[in-house]
């Protein structure tokens, strides 16, 4: 493997041994002293043309606890529309010597641009609907802590598929470990159709006997554009206690945060048990630094 | 004693395939067809030569955006392409909506001495969609239609009311048909491919409804106008809308329509890329419309291939496909592209294809059929089946880049002539 960009064309096997890696650097992460040196010498960039907290501290930590060396380059989408270039930017950074980009953008492809003007790795950290395949893999692993395995396990995602990338990549990603994912929104934020995944209007449908529940966040941008009433979204779509009585009894929920509590979700659910959100938070770095491992140990440099 | 004599050459205009000529040209004109004496003789032993080729539409950025691309350079881009007659758009910054700038503008291109242009003006004033612009002096001026391409027209009273308005000179008013409110963000085709993709999609209903409407508005304006209103359809890229059009030419309306080289040689496919290179408005559209396209070329429903040509800057097509500007440079391959992918590779027929390229477009602009005949003007293309890849480097435009790049074509343009004179050579 020579970028993260998306889970196409990946096989169950190579997310399984990425996924083993991950529980290794679990296992560093609970120890007294959370660091290896097994990334020394290298040098991680995190790009972010689009603002974010969460990726970027956890990408940042992740490659800290193994010793590389990180720079941080942040710009608002704002310099950008001024002509700014992403190419100029990343080709900079390559002169500096970075080994691997975590790149974040508010437009789809962006990181797959990416790799035809650097050598290093390209990790996406998340560009515009398209992917989030760390934020998958982390949720993937959460998943498999919760319930052992993935195997004919069915997977609810409720809220905003259309505009979400989170969405796209578990969509890709947990078919490969055996799931079966379900889809659920309003008719105007669900895509005509996404490979592997069943898509329905009706909450109900996608909730019946799921083993567990993922829930995206409603942007307050769908509701100026006319595609979704606030009010009708909750009356209909919000996960709540009486509505999770259809999934499988203690069924996790998920959430790749940040929540708009009372919106899409329950705001007591969010602090519930069944609520693996901080876990997910959490798996978040051990997963971040078997993908740098992965994409960096071993590399032509 | 002509000018020059092309040898040996195969002649081929809408009339068709017409045989080996040694082609005589002087004082501007085809002067036997039977050879003669002449000051250049030039092998066309292999080659053939057909009338030279008109682009309804291309974007030349003059003036304003000279940075992407301006007459010197466009016209170059055009006789390369075989081109001897273009039609520019007006979306300039400032737009063409004057009879001064259109003036200015022919002026400017007639001193190049390049491929002839016909500076199209905007129909509306500032192309804003509001106020109409002054057709009769525009077409004084030498203006060959009206449009606010670039821009769609939202207002139909606006759009009735400029038809009504050109129909008295005998101009087309030509459409960029597109639904802004249904079209939104949308850079690429609307379908399962964008929804994978995660990109914005731009749906085919917003081509296929804007046509519906802008029809309608034609049928009123014929209903209404003393003379005969006429509405051309730009760059048609799905196949419902381009079934609106077959439809409405069947029940006689004064409609006629173009397709452009990506549309007819692109999918969306190609958007799997995530390159900002194949990003262009209307998107590329999927391979039912690419052979829906095909069959309108065949069966008359288009009248022109139009290319479309849409120069930017390098840096402006890196940008992500959200940022990156809308367009493709085509004039330089148009010919041999679809010489190669629909003539060879496909059995197209050839008189029909040269026909898409000079009589179809010069019937959209009112203007007589051209053929290879004594006595007729001599604008002509060379042209060489030889294969060479595309390669933007060499480009004349400034837009030294296309997704073309590396395919192999054959039909080069070697050599172009405006009135019998040489304004583009390449021959070896």
């Amino acid at each position: 493997m020579k970028h993260l960009l998306d889970f196409q064309g990946w096989t169950r096997a190579e997310v399984e041994s990425l996924l083993d890696t991950a529980r290794v650097m679990a296992e560093v992460l609970e120890r007294p002293v959370k660091k290896v040196p097994a990334l020394q010498g290298f040098t991680v960039a995190t790009v972010f043309f689009e603002p974010s907290t969460r990726t970027r501290l956890s990408f940042e930590l992740a490659a800290r606890r193994m010793s590389a060396d990180v720079v941080s380059f942040a710009a608002a989408t704002s310099s950008l529309q001024k002509g700014e270039s992403y190419k100029d930017t990343l080709l900079t950074l390559e002169a500096m010597g970075v080994d691997a980009y975590v790149i974040r953008a508010d437009a789809a492809g962006v990181p797959h641009q990416a790799t035809r003007w650097v050598r290093g790795a390209v990790i996406n950290g998340g560009d515009g609907r398209r992917a989030h395949p760390t934020q998958a893999l982390l949720d993937a692993y959460t998943l498999l802590e919760a319930l052992g395995g993935l195997e004919g396990k069915k997977i609810a995602i409720v809220g905003d598929i259309l505009h979400s990338r989170v969405a796209r990549s578990n969509a890709e990603l947990l078919p490969l470990l055996g799931a079966e994912v379900w889809g659920a929104g309003p008719p105007a934020l669900l895509p005509q159709s996404l490979p592997g995944v069943r898509l329905t209007p009706r909450l109900d449908e996608a909730l019946a006997e799921a083993d567990a529940v993922m829930v995206l966040r409603l942007q307050k941008e769908r509701m100026e554009a006319g595609l979704v009433n606030l009010e009708d979204y909750i009356a209909h779509y919000q996960v709540t206690e009486a509505r999770l009585k259809k999934a499988k009894p203690e069924a996790p929920l998920l959430h790749p945060g940040p929540m708009n509590r009372d919106v899409e979700l329950e705001g007591t659910l969010a602090d519930s048990a069944r609520s693996l959100v901080n876990r997910q938070v959490h798996n978040g770095v051990a997963v971040r630094m078997a993908v740098l491992y992965h994409l960096l140990v071993g590399r032509e440099r | 004693m002509g000018d020059i004599l092309i040898k040996n050459v195969m002649l081929v205009d809408a009339l068709g395939e017409r045989g080996l000529a040694d082609v005589l040209i002087g004082e501007g004109r085809i002067l036997s067809l039977e050879g003669g004496e002449a000051q250049r003789v030039i092998e066309g032993k292999g080659r053939f030569l057909a009338p030279g080729f008109l682009d309804l539409h291309a974007h030349l950025r003059e003036p304003g955006q000279e940075v992407k691309e301006d007459l010197a350079t466009g016209l170059r881009a055009a006789v390369r392409g075989g081109y001897t007659d273009l039609v520019s758009m007006p979306n300039t910054n400032p737009p063409v909506d004057t009879p001064e700038a259109v003036r200015a503008l022919r002026k400017k291109a007639q001193a190049l001495g390049l491929a002839r242009l016909h500076p199209a003006a905007a129909l509306t004033q500032g192309q804003e969609g509001k106020t109409l612009t002054e057709a009769g002096l525009l077409k004084e001026a030498g203006a060959p239609l009206l449009t606010d391409d670039g821009h769609t027209n939202e207002d139909a009273g606006v759009l009735a009311a400029g038809l009504l308005g050109a129909a008295a000179f005998g101009l087309p008013v030509a459409v960029h048909a597109e639904d802004a409110s249904l079209r939104r963000g949308g850079v690429m085709n609307d379908g399962p491919l964008a929804d994978l993709l995660g990109l914005p999609g731009n749906p085919p209903e917003a081509e296929a409804a804007r046509v519906a409407r802008d029809l309608e508005v034609l049928r009123y304006a014929l209903r209404r106008a003393q003379a005969r209103p006429h509405l051309h359809v730009q760059h048609l890229s799905t196949k419902r809308a381009l079934e609106l059009v077959r439809e409405a030419k069947r029940a006689g309306l004064p409609v006629t329509a173009e397709a452009t080289p990506h549309h007819l040689t692109l999918t969306e496919e190609a958007l799997r890329s995530f390159d900002p290179l194949f990003k262009v408005a209307p998107p590329l559209r999927t391979g039912e419309d690419v052979e829906a396209l095909i069959e309108g070329l065949l069966d008359g429903t288009l009248d022109a291939i139009a290319t479309d040509h849409a120069p930017h800057t390098q840096a402006e097509k890196e940008m992500d496909l959200l940022r990156a500007p809308f367009g493709i440079p085509s004039l330089e391959v148009a010919f041999p592209l679809l010489y190669t992918e629909l003539y060879r590779k496909r059995g197209f027929p050839l008189k029909r294809l040269v026909e898409l390229f000079t009589d179809g477009p010069r019937k959209v602009l009112g203007l007589p059929p051209l053929h290879l005949e004594v006595g007729a003007e001599a604008s002509l293309v060379l042209l060489d089946p030889k294969e060479h890849p595309v390669d933007p480097k060499a480009f004349a435009s400034k837009a030294r880049f296309s997704p073309w790049a590396g395919w192999i074509l054959e039909g080069w343009p070697v050599l172009t002539l405006v009135e019998g004179r040489i304004v583009h050579e390449a021959l070896e």
